[in-house]
């Protein structure tokens, strides 16, 4: 032991603290990696873990700590810098050049190459690197003819060819297919075998405990923990991402609920790669009633709530709204039988940026009367009626003639919400509404939706925070791989124990078994 | 060490509006003095001469407006589709397209009224000019198919097509062999005002202008291009058809610009001929970056760039200088205007290292 504690870790980050607009993304941070090891780095999103590595890789510059490799105090300017220093990141979407070859992509940005290329030794150079680590690629393929696959081994191969000693790979296996990401692990072992050190971003469970060596879990900006993986389990990891105690308190009155609003059929989604992302998923939302929907990214939630609201088609099954069969109908068909949602990609999705607060407003509803006076817009009518919505959702703004590009995330949410609920909506689909909110606007958001509840609306809240879930929904589902793994009728029976169990992929009644 | 930075700016101050565009042209024409002095020319005297020749009387003034009419036709029609973020640079080619369809309207739909006729040709130069970029557009929304490269290819299948007419089957035997069709009948021309060269194309200009700005503003279907242009995604969101859309937007954008075609030819020329738009289709894509999309600015900035090419041309005549003499004023006009853009959207400070 004492003769490990002499070597000094490969990479070690002592009180990283990194903020963006007086939001803390990191808060002193230890972070390290050893020679030899898989390091994974668990959170869930938005918990700091990409920021860490983005500092580490040079692209942000910490506002307080300090980075040592092998032992030296280290300041990176840029990626440059930090590649000089022996580390190498693989994003999640690969920095490649689609129309170039491999080779040419790996002496990409290389400096002092000769000044006639000697393309031969660069091939054989990657020849004997794809060997070793069992990186099969065609130095001679162009980028766009690989398949994902191929092209995160070219990108791997490029922070090897530079001679990475410590690689980040950011949620690697998130575009894979599980054959595809065997042949990962594998290389994975084969290059820790040979002394590097790897940092494993990522939030699924399994993966990380079969895998790695030692599991970092961040939550919100800060660690929770560092854990040998010998010594943990799933249900202490899943606590330790997810917190444990809810503190949060809520008036939430009980209602009962009515009839079946939004009914879901069997029905099966792809995602925008064409591979089937929800199989033959049912589910029904009543009138007064939140269904909470838990799981961790990117197990079909995003496509199921697309596929809910109109944006996506279904290859089968039915959605039902209000008994009308409204399955690869237009959005507009969707909006027009009261059908709201709340994306989680505020800026992105649900606003247009450059537009103001009251342009925005009227989005879905510009051509029904009284905005819409025949073919035109009655720009009077929706001043006003704008200066009612941010009354009435304290959305705090100058003017409703302020661009929505400078609010506030709270605002914009609130603003969002205000929109999506002024007509009476019979059904709501809302993606994590609080996230990235302070804790007032939170909680008015939930207080909104609960109170939205008690209108009568039926709602699916989708959201990666066990506290906003559980204090919200009447029934609560857990969703993996596309499939609801179960639904609590009474959320009060579900502990984050089993919740997380579920979220990792053991259907419900197995769990009821066993107890 | 001090070194500039770049950044972007939160806000742009409302003054630059007017500021940069005047800083921009002041040092335009203070660049290109010195250019014209290193010609043997003096600068003063030919902007003068510049300036007298396209404002500087009724004559010029007329000649100015004869030349912002289809730079105005068309930069509307472009400014339609880049607000939609359809980056449509075919309306030369649907200019081309506007004017063979005007010249086969003449030639085998002809009728003595020019009432009539008017409405006919308008008919086939819309249509014409906008199944030629409704295509491109087509290809866009349904396969995503780049609308920068089908519609700059089509320009060149519109332009050979016309010569193949005019230098071929349609050609004017009285011409003396040069490519150009018969002179158009007096039924198939537009109304000239009083005793000037601006015909009823002025009007039309105008009143696209108008309409197409108060369309963007005040319409529904205004709203929805306005959110495609701006936020696709929002666009879907809100159940906004892209599809469709695009189709529309880009038949009216090259309709417009095949009635650029129609009112040159059976406005100005009288008759269809080889070359017979002086690029006005590409020009028109900077009289709408410059007038910032807005279709009322238009008007305004193909006037000014009306005046510079009288100007230009009385430059090439009085002073002897060659044309591409005038096309480097014109160039240095824009590369100042244009480039004081990047100062409303960014700020260049000096700052010390390690300061943030």
């Amino acid at each position: 032991m004492n003769k490990e504690k002499a070597v000094p870790p490969l990479v070690e980050m002592q009180g990283i603290t990194k903020a963006f607009a007086g939001v803390t993304a990191n808060r002193e941070i230890d972070f390290d990696v050893l020679s030899g090891e898989v390091h994974a780095l668990l959170g869930e999103n938005g918990a700091g873990k990409s920021t860490l590595m983005n500092i580490l890789y040079g692209l942000y510059r910490p506002d307080a700590g300090h980075i040592f490799i092998k032992g030296t105090p280290y300041t990176f300017m840029s990626p440059k810098d930090a590649i000089a220093a022996g580390i190498g990141m693989v994003h999640q979407h690969f920095m490649l050049v689609p129309s170039q070859t491999v080779w040419e992509n790996m002496i990409l940005g290389l400096e002092d190459l000769p000044y006639i290329l000697p393309r031969n030794e660069i091939r054989e150079k990657i020849r004997n690197i794809s060997s070793q680590y069992g990186l099969e690629v065609d130095p001679d393929a162009k980028i766009w003819q690989l398949s994902i696959g191929e092209q995160q081994r070219v990108a791997i191969l490029q922070m090897l060819f530079r001679k990475a000693k410590v690689l980040i790979l950011d949620e690697p296996t998130a575009v894979l297919t599980p054959q595809e990401s065997l042949n990962l692990f594998k290389t994975i072992q084969q290059m820790t075998a040979e002394g590097h050190g790897i940092v494993f971003i990522s939030h699924k469970l399994d993966e990380v405990l079969s895998l790695s060596d030692r599991i970092t879990v961040l939550r919100k900006g800060e660690k929770t923990g560092t854990v040998q993986t010998s010594h943990t389990s799933k249900e202490e990891l899943a606590e330790f991402m997810m917190g444990r105690k809810i503190a949060f308190t809520i008036n939430k009155r009980s209602q009962a609920p009515g009839e079946s609003v939004l009914k879901a059929e069997k029905i099966s989604i792809l995602n925008d790669r064409g591979i089937t992302a929800v199989r033959n998923l049912s589910l029904s939302i009543r009138e007064r009633e939140i269904l909470g929907l838990a799981g961790i990214a990117g197990n079909g939630q995003h496509e199921l709530c697309e596929a809910l609201v109109g944006l996506r088609p279904v290859e089968s099954g039915h959605i039902i709204m209000n008994n009308k069969e409204l399955e690869n109908q237009t959005p507009k068909s969707f909006i027009s039988s009261g059908m709201r949602y709340i994306p989680a990609d505020r800026k992105g999705t649900g606003l247009v940026p450059n537009m103001d607060i009251k342009e925005n407003s009227i989005l879905k509803k510009y051509w029904k009367k009284p905005v819409a006076r025949g073919l035109l817009i009655n720009w009077k009518v929706v001043f006003k009626q704008a200066i009612d919505l941010v009354k009435k959702y304290s959305v705090s703004t100058p003017s409703v003639e302020t661009p929505v590009k400078n609010l506030s995330g709270g605002n914009l949410q609130k603003l969002m919400l205000g929109r999506e609920l002024s007509d009476a909506p019979k059904a709501l689909v809302a993606v994590h509404p609080t996230w990235g909110l302070d804790v007032a606007a939170t909680h008015f958001v939930r207080q909104q939706i609960l109170h939205e509840r008690d209108r009568g609306t039926a709602i699916l809240l989708v959201s990666e925070d066990l506290e906003e879930l559980l204090s919200l929904s009447d029934r609560l589902a857990v969703i993996f791989k596309g499939e609801i793994m179960g639904i609590f009728d009474n959320p009060g029976e579900a502990t984050p124990e089993k919740i997380g169990l579920m979220m990792a992929g053991t259907p419900l009644q197995f769990l009821l078994k066993e107890v | 060490m001090k070194y500039f930075r770049v950044e972007k700016r939160l806000s742009t101050p409302g003054w630059f509006a007017v500021a940069i565009p005047l800083l921009a042209i002041s040092l335009a024409l203070l660049s290109g003095g010195i250019f014209l002095y290193f010609l043997g020319v003096s600068p003063l005297q030919a902007y003068s001469s510049m300036f007298k020749a396209s404002l500087g009387d009724a004559y010029g003034f007329t000649e100015t407006i004869v030349k912002a009419i289809p730079l105005s036709i068309a930069g509307v029609a472009v400014t339609l589709s880049f607000k939609m973020l359809i980056w449509n640079i075919g309306a030369e080619g649907q200019i081309f397209m506007g004017a063979l369809a005007t010249a086969a309207a003449v030639r085998y739909a002809f009728v003595d009224q020019p009432f009539i006729m008017f409405w006919i040709m308008f008919a086939a130069a819309a249509c014409a000019g906008g199944i030629w970029a409704a295509f491109a557009g087509y290809l866009k929304a349904r396969w995503n198919v780049n609308e920068i490269i089908t519609t700059l290819m089509l320009n060149y299948i519109a332009i050979h097509l016309v010569d193949f007419f005019v230098y071929g089957p349609w050609r004017d035997p009285a011409s003396l062999g040069f490519p150009m069709t018969a002179p158009f009948p007096d039924a198939a021309r537009l109304p000239l005002y009083g005793n000037t060269r601006v015909h009823l194309g002025f009007l039309i200009a105008i009143v696209f202008a108008m309409l197409f700005w108060a369309i963007l503003k005040w319409t529904r279907w205004g709203y929805e291009i306005r959110v495609i242009g701006e936020n696709p995604r929002a666009a879907s969101f809100a159940g906004i058809n892209y599809l469709q859309n695009v189709l529309i937007i880009m038949f009216i954008s090259g309709a417009l610009a095949g009635l650029a075609g129609m009112c040159e030819i059976a406005g100005l020329q009288g008759r269809l001929q080889h070359g017979f738009s002086a690029g006005f289709g590409y020009t028109a894509i900077i009289v709408a970056w410059l007038s910032r999309l807005n279709p009322l600015a238009v008007l305004l900035v193909s006037f000014l760039i009306g005046a510079m090419l009288v100007g230009g041309e009385t430059l090439q005549i009085v002073m002897r200088l060659p044309l591409s003499s005038i096309l480097v004023l014109q160039g240095l006009l824009l590369f100042f205007v244009l480039g004081g853009e990047f100062f409303r959207k960014y700020r260049v400070r000096l700052v010390s290292r390690g300061d943030n």
